[in-house]
Parts: C-alpha cells; sequence; structure tokens
C-alpha cells in the first residue's frame, strides 16, 4: 500500500508535559483519514509537527516514502502539505485574492500583478466547484466561504495532502453537506486527506480509515466500514464505554419563570439578530435551544443577561419586566449564568478563586461592608462551595488560571447555582471537557431542575440538547421556529429545521 | 506563585545592576572613569544632608508621578499622560496660592485639592474617550500632554501673569515649605510634601486591596468582560480609575508648584516628572511599596547625578542609565528565560552527576 | 499685504516645516503596519538630529562643503535604522512592551545624544553647521503667480518628502513586500502559516522606520534648528504620530495630515508677523493638530483603525 504521509512514533513535549507520546499515522493515497480525538488529546498538536510549526522530539516523517524535516510551514508546503484551519488563517480586511496569493505573490515588475492573481483563483476555484468571489473582503463574506478560501489557499500553492482542522465545527447543515461534496470532488482530483475531528457521525460518513488518539497517547487505526459503530469509536476516544443515553428522571414543570415575547434584539453590526422570538421556560424543567452557531443565541442571552439592549418586545421573570435591566439588576432578580466562553466572561483568571467567587455578591454582606471588603468571608465562602462542589484546587488562594477547564467550569457552576436563581442559564456548559467533567455538568443542570429551578440550556451539540433537555426549541435566524419532545423528535429532524425547513408549526406546548 | 513573586523581585534588582553596568561602559567609551563617577554619584546622594533633602525633595513629586501611572496599569489602563496633569496640577495649584488669602487650614488644602482636581480632569478625558468611544488611552493622552504644555504656558502669560518667564510665589499659607526640615537638610528645598506622598502610597493600597471599588477595578484590569458579565460598570470604572490616577499626578504637580519651587515657569517642553512616573511605576511593578523605593532610586540618581559634573561627567548619564533600566525591566520576560535555562542546565547536570554514582 | 502676499510667505515655510513630519510620519506607518507600536519616533528623530549636525560639521570640516549637509542625511538614516534595535530586539524578541519601551528610548535618545554632545564638544549644545539646506527658487516654476508659493523660497528636502510619501504608499499597497508587511501586522498568525517570517518582517518595519525617523530628525535639523541642543526635537516625533493616525496608517493620508500641521506651525510662528493671523490666538494653532488628531480617533472627523496587531507580541503557536 502505497502511504503519501507517514508520522512514525512522534513524541512532543511542552516542558515536562507530553503532547504527543510515541503516535503513528499513515495517510494513504486518494483517502480521506480521520484523526479521532478528544479536546486536548493532541490532534492539532500532531498536525502542526506535520505542518512544520512545532518541530517533534523524537519520531520521523516520510512524505512519499522519503525521510523529511519539516522546519517550517514553508518546508509543508512545499512539500504538498496545506492546512485548513480551524481558527482561520485569514487577514480580514483583505481580499480573498490578496489573502490566497500571501507569500507567493505573482509580480510584474515590482507590482503584484493582481490581474494574473485573480485569474488563478478563479481557475482554480472553478475547477473544485468552490464558486469563491477573488475581490471579496474577507469581514463581508460568509463562514463557509471563508473556509473555502482557506481551501483555496492550499489549493493555490500546489497542496496534495490536505489536513482539515475540525472543519465542520463552525458550519450550518448546509454547509456540511456542501464542504463533504468538496472533500469528495478533491479526492476525486487526486488528492488525500487527514479529517481532524471528534465528531463521531462525520467519520462514519466520510472517511475511509481512522486513527484514534487518547491524551496524547496513539490508540489504534480502525478501517470505516460496515461492521464500524459509532458507539466502538467512542469507546476508542474515551477508553471507556460510554453511555449515549443516560436517562434522568422526568421533568415536572410548575409555574411560569421565563416568558419571552417578541424579543428583537440587534447584533454588533446593527443587524436584527435575535427578531421576534417567542420562549418560555418553567419552573422545575430544562428548555434546551438547538440552533446553529450565529441563529442568535448570543444575542438572546446577552439581552436576557442585560448585556444587550433589546429593541423591543418583553423579557418577564416571574411575571416582572427585566428588560434591559443593568446586568447586576437582572442578576438581583434571580438569574444565574453559566458563559459561554469561561475564560473570557466567567472568571477573571488572575484572580484567585477565592475573589472568584463573589464575583457577582462582593459587594454585598457579608463579603463587604459600607464599600470595605471582608476577604476573610470571601474565603470562608470558598472553602464552603469548593468542598460542596468538588473543585479540585490546592487552596482558594490559587489563581483560578491555574485550574484545569473541568475545575474551572465546576467553580463557576459554583457561584451560579449557589445563589439560588429561579433562572439558571447555561450556555455551552460542556464546551472542550472531557467525558468525565461533561458528566459532573450534566448531573449539576438536572439537579436544579429537580430544585425547582428553571434552566436553559444553549448548545450546538445535538447530542447534548437531545440527552438533557425536557423540551426543546429550534432557533432559527433569531427566531424560536419549533418547540419539540426530544423523546418524539431525532438529530434528523432538528438539524433540518436548524437549518430552515419547515414543518408544520409545533405549538407551544 | 512564589516563583512569580521571586521573579518579581528579581528582575527588578538585575535591571538596576545591568542599567549600572550600561552606565560604566558608557563613561569609559565616552572617556570618563566610572569607579569615580559612581564615587561622586553616590557621595551626591548620600554624601550630605543637603544632598539626603534634595534626594528626599525629588521623589516626592516622583512618589505621586509613580502612583498615578500605577494605578491606571491596576486597572489596565496606561496613563501616559501624566505629564501634561502634572502640568495642570501645578498651575492650578500656584494659581489658588497665588489668587487668595486664607488661612493656611484652608488655603494649603485648597490648593492640594485643586491641583488633584485639575488632574482628574485632565486624566478624564482620556478616559472618557476610552470608555465611550474606545479610543486607545496612549494616544489620547500623548496629545492631552501637548494641549496641556500649550494651554498652561498661554493660561500662565494670559491669565495668571508672569515676570521674567515665571509667576509670583504662591503665599506662604499655601506652601509646602518646612523650615524645619530645610535646616535639617542644610537648607535643602525638602518641603512636608514627602510626607504627603507616603500618605498617597498607602491611600494607593487601601483602595485597591482594601475596598469594593479595588476589587472591581483590578477586575476591570484582568478582565474586562468578565468584569462586565460580572454586572460592574466597566466604563465607570475606567473613567473612575483614570480620574484616580489623575489627582494622583495633579498632586505630583503641586509638589513641584507649593514645594520645590514655589512658582510656575513657562515650560519650553516638559518637566519630565511624568516620563520618570512610568520608569517608577514600572520598576516598582506598580506596587505602593515598590513605587517609593523606585521614586527614592530615580531621585537619588537623578540628584547624585547633578553633582557628576564637579568631576566633568554629563548628568545626562543618568537618563541613560534609567531608560536602560527600563528597557531591562520591559525584557524581563528574556531576564527569566535567560535565568530558567541556566537553572536547568544545572539540575541537569545534577541529576546526570547523580546518575553517574 | 494682500492674501496672495501672505500665503507666499506663509506656505514655504509649512512646507519646509512639513517635511520632517512627513518623513517621520512614513516611519512611524512602516512599523504600525508591520504590529510594531512606536512611540519611539520622537527619540529616533532625536538620534537623526543629533548625528546630522555632528557629522555636517566633521564633515564640513573635512572639506565637503556643500554636500556635508546631504551625506550628513544620509549617515542619520543609518544611525536611526541601528538605533531603532533598542525598540525591535526588545519588542520582537523579548515580548516587551512597546510603549513602555518607546517612552524609555525617548529618554535614552535626549540622554544619549547630550551625553555625546557635552563629551565631544564640552558644551550642552553644538555650533550652527556652516552647510546648510538651503531655501532654492525652481528655474521658470518659482516665477509663474501664485503657482510660485509652492516653487519660490523652498528646501528641496520638502519634494524629497512628499516623493518618499508617493513611493511608501506604492511599496506599501503595491508590491509583495507590502502586502507581506500589512499581514503581519494585521493577523502575524496568518502569515506565518504563509510561510512568512513574522520576526524578520517586523524587523524589516522597525528599522526603515528607524532609517525615516533618523532622515526626518536630520532633515530639521540641517534645514531649520541648524544646531542641536536639547530643545532641537521637541514633540516633532509625536507630531509625526498624530498625523499617520489621522492619516489613518496610509502613507499619502499622513503626508496630507503632516502638510495640514506644518502649516498650523508655520502659522503659529510667524502668524504673529502677519495681518488677518495676528487675530488667531497663537495657542489655538499650537494645539490644532493634537485636538484634531483626538477628535480623529473619537470617530468625529472619520474613524481611524489601527493595524489588528499593533502592539501585540508574535508568540508561536499561541491563539
Amino acid at each position: 500500500m502505497e502511504y503519501v504521509i507517514e508520522m512514525l512514533n512522534i513524541r512532543k513535549e511542552f516542558g515536562s508535559f507530553v503532547a504527543n507520546d510515541n503516535i503513528t499515522l499513515q495517510l494513504r493515497k486518494g483517502e480521506i483519514h480521520a484523526l479521532l480525538g478528544e479536546n486536548g488529546a493532541g490532534k492539532s498538536t500532531l498536525m502542526n509537527v506535520l505542518f512544520g510549526l512545532y518541530q517533534p522530539e523524537a519520531g520521523e516523517i516520510r512524505v512519499r516514502g522519503e525521510k523529511v524535516n519539516i522546519t517550517s510551514p514553508n518546508v509543508a508546503n512545499d512539500l504538498g502539505i496545506g492546512m485548513v484551519h480551524q481558527h482561520f488563517m485569514l487577514v480580514q480586511n483583505f481580499t480573498v485574492t490578496e489573502n490566497i496569493i500571501l507569500g507567493a505573490e505573482p509580480k510584474s515588475g515590482l507590482k503584484i500583478d493582481r490581474a494574473a492573481a485573480r485569474e488563478k483563483v478563479r481557475q482554480i476555484s472553478e475547477q473544485y466547484g468552490l464558486a469563491v468571489d477573488p475581490d471579496a473582503k474577507i469581514e463581508d463574506i460568509s463562514v463557509g466561504m471563508q473556509q473555502r478560501v482557506e481551501i483555496l489557499k492550499t489549493l493555490y500553492r500546489g497542496a496534495d495532502i490536505l489536513i482539515f482542522d475540525e472543519p465542520s465545527a463552525v458550519l450550518t447543515p448546509q454547509e456540511i453537506k456542501e464542504l463533504i461534496q468538496i472533500m469528495n470532488r478533491l479526492i476525486a482530483e487526486g488528492k488525500s486527506i487527514i479529517l481532524i475531528t471528534h465528531k463521531l457521525k462525520e467519520i462514519m460518513e466520510v472517511a475511509d480509515r481512522c486513527t484514534t488518539i487518547r491524551r496524547g497517547k496513539y490508540i489504534g487505526t480502525v478501517d470505516i466500514d460496515e461492521t464500524m459503530t459509532q458507539s466502538r469509536l467512542a469507546e476508542m476516544m474515551v477508553g471507556r464505554e460510554v453511555n449515549f443515553d443516560a436517562e434522568y428522571s422526568k421533568a415536572n414543570p410548575q409555574e411560569l419563570v421565563l416568558d419571552i415575547k417578541n424579543l428583537v434584539v440587534k447584533d454588533g453590526r446593527g443587524i436584527k439578530a435575535v427578531d421576534g422570538l417567542n420562549l418560555d421556560v418553567r419552573a422545575g424543567e430544562i428548555v434546551g435551544i438547538a440552533g446553529i452557531d450565529g441563529n442568535g443565541q448570543t444575542e438572546l442571552i446577552e439581552a436576557i443577561t442585560g448585556l444587550r439592549k433589546a429593541e423591543s418586545g418583553e423579557i418577564f421573570l416571574n411575571n416582572k419586566s427585566i428588560k434591559n435591566l443593568k446586568p447586576r439588576k437582572v442578576t438581583e432578580s434571580g438569574v444565574g449564568h453559566i458563559p459561554q466562553d469561561r475564560h473570557k466572561h466567567g472568571l477573571v483568571l488572575d484572580y484567585s478563586i477565592g475573589h472568584n467567587m463573589v464575583l457577582q455578591t462582593y459587594y454585598q454582606k457579608p463579603y463587604s461592608k459600607a464599600g470595605i471588603m471582608n476577604y476573610n468571608q470571601v474565603m470562608e465562602k470558598a472553602k464552603t462551595l469548593i468542598e460542596k462542589f468538588d473543585v479540585r484546587t490546592p487552596s482558594p488562594e490559587t489563581f483560578a488560571r491555574a485550574l484545569s477547564g473541568g475545575n474551572q467550569q465546576k467553580a463557576i457552576i459554583a457561584r451560579e447555582v449557589d445563589r439560588s436563581p429561579d433562572l439558571l442559564i447555561a450556555a455551552q456548559p460542556t464546551r472542550g471537557l472531557d467525558v468525565g467533567a461533561i458528566e459532573f455538568i450534566h448531573e449539576q443542570l438536572v439537579l436544579e431542575r429537580e430544585k425547582g429551578r428553571a434552566v436553559l440550556l444553549i448548545s450546538f451539540e445535538l447530542e447534548e440538547i437531545l440527552q438533557v433537555s425536557d423540551r426543546i426549541a429550534v432557533l432559527y435566524e433569531g427566531r424560536t421556529v419549533a418547540f419539540l419532545d426530544p423523546k418524539e423528535t431525532n438529530e434528523i429532524e432538528l438539524g433540518f429545521l436548524m437549518a430552515g425547513g419547515k414543518k408544520e408549526e409545533v405549538g407551544r406546548s | 506563585m512564589k516563583l512569580e513573586r521571586f521573579y518579581g523581585i528579581l528582575i527588578p534588582i538585575l535591571s538596576i545592576i545591568l542599567g549600572m553596568v550600561v552606565g560604566a561602559i558608557v563613561m569609559l567609551v565616552g572617556g570618563y572613569d566610572p569607579i569615580a563617577g559612581f564615587d561622586q554619584l553616590f557621595y551626591g546622594i548620600f554624601g550630605e544632608p543637603y544632598s539626603i533633602g534634595e534626594t528626599l525633595r525629588a521623589a516626592a513629586p516622583l512618589i505621586f508621578a509613580g502612583l498615578a501611572v500605577a494605578f491606571a496599569f491596576r486597572t489596565g489602563l496606561f496613563n501616559i499622560g501624566v505629564e501634561g496633569q502634572v502640568l495642570v496640577g501645578w498651575m492650578v495649584a500656584v494659581w489658588i496660592g497665588i489668587a487668595f488669602d486664607l488661612p493656611t487650614a484652608i488655603h494649603l488644602p485648597l490648593a492640594l485639592i485643586g491641583a488633584g482636581l485639575a488632574g482628574a480632569l485632565w486624566a478624564a478625558i482620556p478616559g472618557i474617550l476610552k470608555a465611550r468611544f474606545h479610543v486607545h488611552e496612549v494616544i489620547t493622552s500623548i496629545m492631552m500632554n501637548y494641549i496641556a504644555l500649550y494651554v498652561t504656558n498661554d493660561i500662565l502669560r494670559h491669565v495668571i501673569g508672569i515676570k521674567n518667564e515665571r509667576t509670583d510665589s504662591v503665599k506662604e499659607t499655601a506652601s509646602l515649605a518646612s523650615p524645619f526640615l530645610q535646616e535639617l537638610t542644610d537648607f535643602s528645598r525638602l518641603h512636608n510634601g514627602i510626607f504627603i506622598a507616603v500618605i498617597a502610597a498607602l491611600v494607593f493600597w487601601f483602595i485597591l486591596w482594601k475596598t469594593t471599588l479595588g476589587y472591581e477595578l483590578r477586575a476591570v484590569g484582568f478582565n474586562k468582560s468578565a468584569a462586565e458579565y460580572a454586572g460592574m460598570g466597566v466604563n465607570k470604572n475606567i473613567v473612575l480609575s483614570f480620574v484616580i490616577s489623575g489627582v494622583f499626578a495633579g498632586l505630583a504637580g503641586a509638589m513641584e508648584g507649593l514645594g520645590t519651587f514655589q512658582n510656575m515657569t513657562l515650560n519650553a517642553s516638559f518637566t519630565g516628572v511624568g516620563f520618570d512616573g512610568i520608569a517608577v511605576a514600572l520598576l516598582g511593578a506598580n506596587n505602593p511599596i515598590g513605587v517609593v523605593l523606585a521614586a527614592l532610586l530615580f531621585a537619588g540618581l537623578n540628584i547624585g547625578g547633578l553633582s557628576m559634573q564637579q568631576i566633568g561627567i554629563p548628568p545626562e548619564l543618568i537618563k541613560i542609565i534609567i531608560a536602560f533600566i527600563i528597557i531591562f525591566v520591559a525584557s524581563g520576560y528574556a531576564i527569566r528565560l535567560v535565568i530558567e535555562k541556566l537553572t536547568l542546565k544545572k539540575s541537569e547536570s545534577k541529576k546526570l552527576k547523580g546518575a553517574d554514582k | 499685504m494682500g492674501f496672495l502676499e501672505v500665503l507666499y510667505i506663509v506656505v514655504p515655510i509649512a512646507l519646509a516645516y512639513s517635511a520632517p513630519l512627513i518623513i517621520a510620519a512614513l516611519g512611524g506607518i512602516f512599523s504600525e503596519r508591520s504590529g510594531v507600536v512606536n512611540i519611539a519616533l520622537e527619540g529616533l528623530m532625536v538620534m537623526g538630529a543629533f548625528t546630522g549636525i555632528v557629522s555636517a560639521l566633521t564633515l564640513s570640516k573635512m572639506g565637503l562643503g556643500a554636500a556635508s549637509p546631504w551625506v550628513a542625511m544620509l549617515v542619520a538614516i543609518v544611525v536611526g535604522a541601528i538605533f531603532s534595535l533598542f525598540l525591535a530586539v526588545p519588542a520582537i524578541l523579548f515580548r516587551a512592551d512597546q510603549t513602555v519601551l518607546g517612552v524609555a528610548i525617548n529618554m535614552l535618545a535626549v540622554g544619549l545624544a547630550i551625553f555625546l554632545v557635552r563629551a565631544f564638544y564640552g558644551k550642552g549644545q553644538t555650533d550652527s553647521i556652516p552647510n546648510r539646506i538651503s531655501k532654492e527658487n525652481v528655474p521658470f516654476l518659482s516665477d509663474i503667480p501664485v503657482l510660485k508659493m509652492f516653487f519660490a523660497n523652498v528646501y528641496y528636502t520638502s519634494y524629497i518628502a512628499i516623493i518618499l510619501a508617493f513611493v511608501a504608499w506604492f511599496v506599501v499597497f503595491k508590491t509583495p513586500f507590502g502586502l507581506r508587511l500589512r499581514s503581519v501586522g494585521e493577523h502575524p498568525m496568518a502569515a506565518d502559516t504563509m510561510g512568512i517570517n513574522v520576526t524578520k518582517m517586523r524587523f524589516i518595519g522597525v528599522m526603515i522606520s528607524g532609517g525615516f525617523g533618523g532622515l526626518a530628525g536630520a532633515v530639521y535639523a540641517t534645514s531649520i534648528s541648524l544646531n542641536f541642543s536639547v530643545t532641537t526635537i521637541l514633540g516633532q516625533g509625536f507630531l509625526a504620530i498624530a498625523a499617520m493616525i489621522f492619516g489613518k496608517w496610509n502613507p499619502l493620508g499622513a503626508m496630507a495630515a503632516a502638510l495640514f500641521f506644518g502649516f498650523a506651525q508655520a502659522i503659529s510662528i510667524i502668524g504673529q508677523q502677519l495681518p488677518l493671523l495676528d487675530q488667531i490666538p497663537q495657542v489655538y494653532l499650537l494645539i490644532a493638530p493634537y485636538v484634531l488628531t483626538i477628535l480623529a480617533l473619537a470617530g468625529v472627523v472619520g474613524r481611524a483603525d489601527a493595524p489588528k496587531a499593533v502592539g501585540v507580541p508574535y508568540i508561536k503557536g499561541k491563539r
């Protein structure tokens, strides 16, 4: 069998941390080879080694049978290796063409030959069915289009081995479908592809083979054929059997807690991101919001929590309007919020865990009096919460930065839940966490529901939505287009509705 | 965390030593004897009561300027406009000192408050522009420096009135001068301002580490978004931080106007106090004790440097030394890297030796 | 004196004062477009003025005559580029705070220059240079009415500055080098993955900036101040930064802003002697450039956006 890439026994360390420990990956010509692993398993590190961004401590790389030393992205480019980055490597205020030719510009005299560049971009774009406007500015085109520019960049440089790093993470289902077509077209044109992902379904759909790594270690390589199942892949990824359908007890919805009517919210660019949205959450239930990123989730949360102005409509909490109250007033009226980005919004990483535990309550007794802090009380409180929620930290004085992602999230949940809010908003609460932490957090959400709180869960992972919610609201273009019972729906139907597919409008339950 | 504290102290000390080494090299290159030079420098700082008095005198405005820069830094803001705030504070202090006839108990506090408010007002502009329009405070406060320079000169000329390029002296009731301190230090210009400066350092510490406001300001400094999510008024805090910083800066001006000079002179260029304040804050790690120590060091260097002239060494040498100290502190990352490499090699070779046995 | 006569006097002075501002602002653009904040322009100009005067004095003594200020400018470019390494090395390699460095370098430049003046000449300021850049009348053009305000009594350095602005515009926006320079200042990691050496590009950007800063100082010294002392360069570097921002980091925009600031300076200097203009209090003219820049930044006069990655050290492998 002919291999175009062989990464043999690769080892990469960062200080004392071993990110890749004896990992082997062999890519056949003309295949789509999935690289599977949880967040932090070492997939990106391995690919950055292949792309010349990192140098490995041990192991060797062969390209088309020849041993190579990839010391920089330039060398990788010369070897025909191209990377489609998860976080796009695009200069926002450059045009598509400028981004593509950057570093390999065609010249006429001293000038960049723009006409030639544009023509070549147009021609490659056509050959692979990418349909990109060469003159558009990156900041003006959609995320899906931006990804195509990333692909074009590699093709322009003559790459025949493409690495896709979590390419579907930011795409709509429709865009994912198109991406899969593009990938198949690339294979048909003689390219080989490494697909980095943690989405089992995608692997089953497009990959020929799959290599799995876990905590920096090589687990194995398998063929993706009829005998392969998602749960076997999951087992390889996680290292133990995974219960996809942990059944939680039944909900017992009570009185209305959150009631949103005809809400309109504009985003930073002045476009209506939430456009006439209706939503209700009752005490004792978890309502999951299913939707593709960018359909108004962020703006909805920010409007409820007072971080963004609502243009019109109503937001009631326990029958009292909280529309356009200051964030502090919203918090005080009984809203808890586990934000999407815990590093940016949830914690002050350079504050101790203790300091972080009173981020919303520091101005109240007993943590302060007449403007003077009482840090002893703060630390006492922190100790209690750390114990109660099993936050693994050496002491409450430890900087939040020093904790693992899972423990940081536990600290945030401890803080939010401890205030006994009537409404708990959890946005992507399990993003980037390992399986153990995910289970813990799901249990906490259910526990809150049992206590009679209203829980609003926003997630881009449909599995999570289906598993934890008592009721699902589908969000599309800033509106709730359907309310569903998780028992009576599935990912296919949700995906269809999330992409704007029409269904007999299901009445509000 | 212990390691952080270790580097927090080691890097400034190493930077001072390296700065002195560069100073020695510059002296050698310029054809001067570095040993004689440093000898003269230290004599110029500690040699006589007069020089000690002058060092303390020069430290007062530097402490205030350092506190001003450090306070803004703690909220994640760079107040490079201290220079301009010093000028307006100085001017208002002198103005009040000249214009009123009041008992000391009212006049002096009034002049100090006026200086602080003037500094605060001047600093509020970049603060508001940052909070309201997201304009980077560095550029606006630089521009405000120049506006301050020209506007204060204009007001001195046309409103307050000058003779021979300078105003009248402030009335005794508004003066910080202390005959006692002067006598103690062989008639240096040392004045009561140094006590106010030390009190200001305490106030700095109290606000940031003991009050809810300090909790907020530091949270905003570390992570604006998280502070906003937690319901703190980020914009309010930005403006407030600039205003408090400006109060410190304005008071630095008052030290000069009510203490050292007792008047104000037309300025062809900046006083340098504000820029030295950046150096002081940086070397003092934005910590009140550090600021006081760094201010004493730079004040000493500036005063001692003057006496180097007696053996023919240009006093500008001190500016070169201070500039290099800043460059070295700012390059702390590199210093750390070198130390870590050195210690790593040591521990590794130890390990190897252990293995041999 | 009629309006036109006033312009015949003011415009050449405005052109003279604009030249160093334009050149320094171009320097700022190369540095900031590569992602390195350059508050040190003032210091670079100080070094340039110092080098320009000292070399011009020395070269005159060697008998170079009228050529001495021009050669001195070349020396100042080299010295400026080398001096800018005090910014480049800590900022690019050691991740030092670029604003802090700028403050330090400004302090260093004044200290070093005056220290050396005292060491060389035994006094705080130099003698005046015997051969200066002199005012010229452009043949033929300086005889045309109205137009002659641009061509009579002008320094050739003003034309050089304007030509340099066009050259800089071409380099920044039309050449592969410019595209790479801007990409490094906007999104260094993207540039890195495209095989562009971020460190190298930033070094080049800062050193070009140093060369321009040095030239700007030398132009000012050899055409306007004619000697060097502690007050020779007083804020021109910061005025150039203002011009760079006001011109939105575009060489031609910066040139236009610098011409305008030069005009304001010219009026503030000679306005008292001219009819009409002596009615405007000098302080308004002096602060106009700074106030306008603040207004520009606040979005009152069209929004000015800095290169995205300016001031952020590039750390490989960190998002």
